[in-house]
């Protein structure tokens, strides 16, 4: 009797185990679909790190309403200004979340919303300068009440 | 017959020339996200805004696409340079023939 509790156990612990090794690569997936996004906005293009500052609260209670700003570092210039701002989110069912425009009569790269996060994620902005070159920033956020999939 | 809403946007009535204005436009909508089920497990159909302009004086100076990741009642704060007196008018556009246009005018010294 006692040995088959023991059994019971470690099958238990076995299952657990399994779910440990395959939740990662439920995340990889997500993973990929970001990168296709990424794919499609650089077309190949490599993306240097840096100059973009992505920020959004560490902590998230709730998922449907997340203040998030980007900062790209530009002169905004008649012939140094950021393109476009591109902002991707690797947990979420649709990666892309908004793509803003600029040109050198924005003054500023400086772009305030609330956006949805499904899970806890790291969330990626990516800037095309007007040279076409590519600069990303991101940031990780734990998620407690997620966006998007809650039954109405 | 297109769908509009309520819109707020705060512009400076005045500013001085070449000085960066700060822009906050808001407008109410519930931005479906076309990934929610009702309880008896039906697709709620995607109904959201996808594309927001400002134009000053006739000019596009910022423009952005949204996509469902944009919460409810979609909120944008961007920046723009104050070149000359005129009007800034705001466009939001939608899914359902969605419709909603605000203006402001600003006096540049």
């Amino acid at each position: 009797m006692q040995r088959r509790a023991w059994m019971q156990q470690l099958q238990k612990l076995t299952l657990f185990t399994l779910g440990a090794w395959l939740t990662p690569s439920i995340v990889f997936a997500k993973k990929e679909d970001a990168d296709g996004a990424i794919q499609k906005i650089t077309g190949g293009t490599k993306i240097q790190e840096g100059r973009v500052t992505l920020t959004i609260p560490p902590l998230v209670e709730n998922g449907n309403l997340v203040v998030l700003k980007v900062s790209v570092d530009s002169p905004m210039t008649a012939n140094d200004y950021v393109k476009v701002i591109h902002v991707i989110a690797e947990g979420n069912p649709l990666p892309n979340i908004f793509s803003a425009y600029l040109t050198p009569r924005s003054g500023t790269a400086n772009i305030t919303t609330r956006v949805r996060l499904a899970d806890s994620q790291r969330v990626w902005a990516i800037a095309q300068m007007s040279n076409g070159s590519f600069w990303q920033g991101s940031a990780e956020t734990l998620v407690t009440l997620s966006a998007c999939t809650e039954v109405v | 017959m297109s769908k509009t809403s309520r819109t707020q946007v705060t512009v400076p009535a005045t500013a001085k020339k070449g000085s960066i204005i700060e822009i906050r436009a808001i407008v109410q909508h519930d931005m479906e996200s076309g990934f929610r089920y009702t309880e008896s497990g039906k697709l709620i159909p995607r109904d959201i805004i996808r594309i927001f302009t400002c134009t000053y004086n006739d000019v596009e100076v910022f423009k952005a696409d949204f996509y469902p990741g944009i919460g409810a009642n979609p909120l944008i704060i961007f920046t723009t340079i104050a070149t000359e007196s005129g009007t800034l008018e705001f466009k939001w556009l939608g899914d359902d023939s969605y419709e909603a246009v605000h203006q402001a005018r600003i006096t540049v010294s």
